[in-house]
């Protein structure tokens, strides 16, 4: 157990180092940022100066091991428009990003997981395929589009619901649906095939065969053993959610990590999209971790 | 033996339809059909047969594992192939499934505590302390100790999965133990250990056996009484003894013959048949052996075959003996 946790802390820092060092090369491609936020006929030599105050004038690999050096420190910088320190900007955003997120994942989980084992029982009936065709509709559906209709029909039109912004539960209503419609359709889709390849097995028959109800089967020993491959499919959509939804946080200006990111991006915020990647992935390899030691607690064959 | 008996099979069938898609006719696989025999306390009843003959299925139709496609299943006396689900369930108690692979068989998220408190709990025998109690001496019984109690069923080897499996069906206290092919699996030297715990826990319990199996060699050795199946048909049924030193049927005769002998210096005449068992999605016309029997002739292919009763309750399905 001691070991498996050594060698993916190990695995962790490693994912974090060369995630972080593919955006770094990345992001220099766009181009220099200084030209952005110096007035379009600031002088060449303003220009140069304030180059070298920001130390884009050294070698790329210069100013890589720099950062390298700094990151591991736990210094990102500073932003470059706002002079903040760029990773508490990143850790300002957290508590709005989980808030969506966490209640999204909710949600869907609450909607899918029944629907699911349901459909798995009922299979082919007319509940089966109306939940079949739900999810389809919700996969192919893209968030963007979703989130601009239920914000015409629910802000715009019947006046409902905020369109965007972040800080009463009102607020989190329309994003919070969006978000989760796609996760439904997902979670619904395993849940249900995992369950009928459970609801297959031997065991499944014994325990009929004792005289175990049907609702004990379906939800004591179905769900137990058709979780695992759903834990998985929500670690990652959790790191998904985590890391920002980007374009839903843009959407609804819902006051999070993506929607920051984003504009960094767009402004060639360097320091803030370093801190940003730096948070996404310890957040991802953090969750994928939780998600290891899950298996094992959910299914005793596994052992670390 | 007693006149009355536990458990009394009549017409059974159960067909299973294959949906072939819109455009085609739907076909059925006529898994077991018409199959009656009865059961009597106290006795082990041998159902053999090749793979794919029905007998598996015939075993769980009669617990409504699977549900009848027609044919009556009474239990003590009571018809059960239409009993709804909750009345089933109470039911269940009294009869119980051992199953063939107990690889498959035990749930690998739950503890043998667990595998053996369930039967009990979900029937709500005991308070929870005395169904561990009880998980205890049954685990004695069928050869296992306290410490394993905690364990999940892949840290067992497959003797001791099988001893659970068995630990499993006859903790509720049935009156009969349907057991599918139990020792199938298993390894020759720890069958045997198997199958005289089973016998143990017969006389221990007053059970009644309905015994799956292909192994006739077993089945000689446990049994009362035999039906022998081939499509879905008991074609022959008969007191052990009197099936193993005379068979009526030529499948049965076949059978026989094919048991390897005990010694080398034993001469014995095999029977070998030619082609292999027909599609029960096509059975064959008349009697449904006639394509692979030795003796069949002009009737067996258009006509089914008469029930013909002999001595000592012994009945064949074949034109031959009418």
């Amino acid at each position: 157990m001691l070991d498996f946790v050594l060698k993916r802390t190990l695995q962790m820092v490693l994912v974090t180092f060369l995630a972080l060092t593919a955006i770094f090369f990345l992001v220099r491609l766009a181009g220099d940022p200084t030209a952005l936020f110096l007035p379009p006929d600031a002088p060449k030599s303003q220009l140069e100066e304030f180059r070298h105050a920001l130390g884009f004038d050294r070698p790329v690999y210069v100013q890589y091991t720099d950062f390298v050096w700094n990151a591991i420190k736990g210094d990102f910088g500073e932003s470059l428009s706002t002079r903040q320190d760029a990773l508490s900007m990143v850790l300002a955003r957290v508590p709005a990003t989980f808030q969506l997120a966490f209640s999204a994942l909710g949600l869907s989980l609450l909607i899918a997981i029944p629907i699911g084992i349901l459909s798995a029982y009922k299979r082919n009936s007319i509940f089966d395929r109306i939940g079949v065709a739900f999810t389809v509709v919700g996969q192919a559906v893209p968030g963007f589009w979703l989130g601009l209709i239920l914000i015409y029909i629910f802000a715009a039109s019947l006046h409902l619901l905020p369109s965007g912004g972040g800080g009463s539960i009102m607020h989190m209503i329309l994003p919070t649906v969006t978000l989760a419609s796609y996760s439904v359709a997902r979670f619904a889709r395993f849940t249900r095939s995992t369950t009928l390849d459970i609801l297959s097995k031997d065991y499944i028959r014994t325990a009929k065969a004792s005289g175990v109800s049907v609702t004990r089967i379906l939800f004591r020993y179905t769900l137990k053993n058709s979780l695992i491959p759903v834990i998985t499919l929500v670690a990652l959509d959790l790191g998904a959610l985590l890391g920002g939804a980007v374009i839903i946080e843009t959407v609804f200006s819902w006051p999070g990590i993506g929607r920051l990111m984003l504009e960094s991006l767009l402004r060639r915020d360097f320091s803030v999209v370093m801190a940003g990647v730096f948070f996404v992935a310890v957040i991802y390899s953090v969750l994928n971790f939780i998600a290891d030691l899950l298996y094992a607690l959910v299914n005793p064959q596994i052992r670390y | 033996m007693q006149t009355k008996p536990l458990l009394e099979i009549k017409h059974l069938k159960k067909y299973y339809n294959i949906d072939q898609g819109w455009f085609k006719p739907n076909i059925s696989v006529k898994a077991v059909d018409d199959v009656t025999f009865q059961v009597y306390k106290g006795e082990t009843f041998g159902l053999v047969g090749e793979s794919g003959c029905g007998k598996s299925t015939t075993g769980r139709t009669i617990l409504r594992l699977n549900e009848p496609t027609s044919g009556d299943i009474r239990f003590e006396g009571q018809d059960i192939s239409q009993l709804p689900y909750p009345e089933m369930r109470k039911l269940r108690r009294k009869m119980q499934m051992v199953f063939q692979d107990p690889y498959a068989s035990l749930n690998p998220k739950k503890t043998i505590r667990q595998i053996l408190t369930e039967p009990l709990r979900v029937h709500g025998l005991y308070t929870p302390e005395e169904r561990v109690q009880k998980a205890l001496e049954i685990l004695e019984i069928v050869g296992l100790s306290k410490y394993h109690l905690d364990r999940y069923p892949h840290e067992f080897s497959g003797g001791q999965r099988q001893r659970i499996g068995i630990a499993r069906a006859v903790i509720l206290r049935p009156e009969l133990i349907i057991a599918d092919e139990p020792v199938s699996a298993l390894d020759l030297s720890i069958q045997s250990q198997v199958i005289n715990l089973l016998l143990n826990l017969q006389k221990e319990f007053n059970l009644t056996y309905v015994f799956i199996s292909h192994d006739l060699g077993v089945v000689q050795h446990i049994t009362d009484r035999v039906g022998v199946m081939y499509l879905g048909k008991i074609i022959e049924l008969a007191n052990t003894e009197d099936l193993f030193a005379a068979p009526k049927h030529p499948y049965t005769k076949a059978l026989i013959s094919a048991v390897p002998v005990s010694h080398p210096s034993e001469k014995k005449e095999r029977i070998i048949l030619t082609g292999d068992v027909p599609s029960p999605v096509n059975p064959p016309a008349g009697c449904p052996f006639h394509p692979r029997c030795p003796e069949a002739m002009d009737k067996c292919r258009s006509e089914k075959p008469p029930v013909v009763q002999l001595d000592n309750n012994h009945t064949v399905l074949c034109h031959l003996l009418a």
